[in-house]
């Protein structure tokens, strides 16, 4: 383990003081469970330590955690642990980068996706989406969501050339520009996570507790269509069986969700653009990771490609005003 | 009139006294109440050809006008699909 990430693992020892569940003592093995410039995540005993990116919003991210800690979030977010010392603060710098702590939670399996608690994360967005802004630690920030889909276009960009970006750019061209993060995002009092994905959920306490949302760093005021729209991608681009996405939806609707109307209607009005800017951003990144590593895309891979060839070709009536 | 699905255009077609609305988009066809039965009667005066089901009355398997063709039947979960499939979705 390098010299940041063994200095990070040996903030999680104030922080386990201060956790309710942990003692302090000498720290265990420290695992690295990530190391992105996004995130740097270390496991150390009970509790997870992570450095946030370099050029994130200290402020806005300061907030977000503040978020995940207060009352009505409790139960929807995992809530994060002091990381200076019993009491103290939620956030800490490491070498210029933000770091917050947060108890260990059991994560879904990735061997087995097939049986990730789809209608937990459901319930869970829609208890989310329905936390009224007012009572929360503000300024709330806006949702980071379209601001990833720009930076994903800017990561294929920076990649080289590559035979199919042209096909990600036409479909990206067919976004709104707030869907890209070039435009304000409509004015909207829905918080949001801002980047669901099976990775982003865990039972705390482990191995067995409730599951809960994690990662808020792109949480955010925004259209909440947003969290579904992930999993839209991916039915809508036939990497997810119509069977998965009609529990989830259904799931995400019976508990009050907002964002998709109400069942039996037709979902697409309402997640029609989120749901491009999430196969947009996934294929952006996919032409990027396949770049580095110097591979070619794999099956899903290419079927957000495919989804992207048949968005940029979309005839304009279909468009309903959408492109800018 | 809008495609309740697609929100394209609707334009409407008579054949045999049946009115028919048809998206200009999705090319999907709407039909009024008692439409499909005229249709039928009229079918059967052609020969033994089975009556086509019905449709529903929403388009089954909702999906947008993007979405993936033949979405359902699909071998979502199968072996070579499996590695890059929870790739996906674990990732940012």
């Amino acid at each position: 383990m390098d010299r940041f990430a063994a200095e990070l693992a040996a903030l999680a020892v104030p922080a386990a003081a201060a956790g309710p569940r942990e003692r302090p003592g000498v720290p265990r093995q420290h695992i690295l469970l990530a190391d992105r410039p996004d995130g740097t995540v270390v496991r150390n005993g009970g509790v997870v330590v992570k450095a946030h990116a370099r050029d994130s919003d200290h402020a806005a991210l300061s907030v977000r955690i503040r978020i995940a800690a207060a009352g009505p979030l409790d139960g929807i977010l995992l809530a994060p642990l002091a990381v200076t010392a019993p009491e103290g603060a939620l956030t800490t710098l490491l070498r210029g980068r933000p770091v917050s702590a947060w108890p260990h939670g059991q994560p879904v399996d990735p061997e087995r996706p097939e049986a990730a608690p789809w209608e937990d994360a459901a319930r869970l967005l829609a208890r989310l989406h329905r936390v009224p802004a007012a009572v929360l630690p503000g300024p709330v920030p806006p949702m980071r969501g379209p601001a990833k889909v720009a930076r994903a276009l800017s990561r294929m960009a920076a990649a080289g050339p590559h035979p199919q970006a042209a096909v990600v750019l036409a479909a990206a061209a067919r976004l709104p520009a707030w869907a890209r993060g070039e435009a304000p995002a409509p004015q909207s009092a829905v918080l949001c996570h801002g980047d669901l994905h099976l990775g982003q959920l865990v039972r705390h306490p482990a191995p067995d507790g409730p599951w809960l949302l994690i990662d808020v760093d792109d949480l955010g005021l925004g259209s909440p269509a947003w969290d579904l729209a992930r999993p839209a991608a991916w039915y809508a681009g036939g990497v997810l069986g119509p069977e998965v996405w009609e529990r989830f939806l259904a799931a995400y609707r019976r508990a009050g969700g907002p964002a998709a109307g109400p069942e039996g209607a037709d979902p697409w009005p309402e997640l029609d653009v989120a749901a491009r800017a999430l196969t947009v951003q996934t294929a952006a990144l996919a032409l990027a990771k396949a770049h580095a590593e110097d591979r070619g895309l794999d099956d899903v891979e290419q079927l957000m490609v495919q989804s992207c060839a048949r968005i940029g070709t979309l005839p304009p009536d279909l468009d309903r005003g959408t492109a800018s | 009139m809008q495609c309740p699905k697609c929100h394209a255009m609707m334009h409407t077609y008579n054949r045999s006294g049946v009115q028919i609305e048809q998206c200009s988009g999705c090319r999907g066809i709407f039909l009024d109440y008692g439409e499909l039965e005229a249709l039928t009667r009229m079918e059967g005066q052609y020969g033994q050809v089975p009556p086509p089901p019905a449709p529903p009355a929403y388009p089954a398997g909702q999906a947008p006008a993007w979405g993936a063709p033949q979405h359902h039947g699909h071998g979502h979960h199968g072996h070579g699909h499996q590695r890059g499939f929870g790739r996906m979705l674990f990732s940012s």
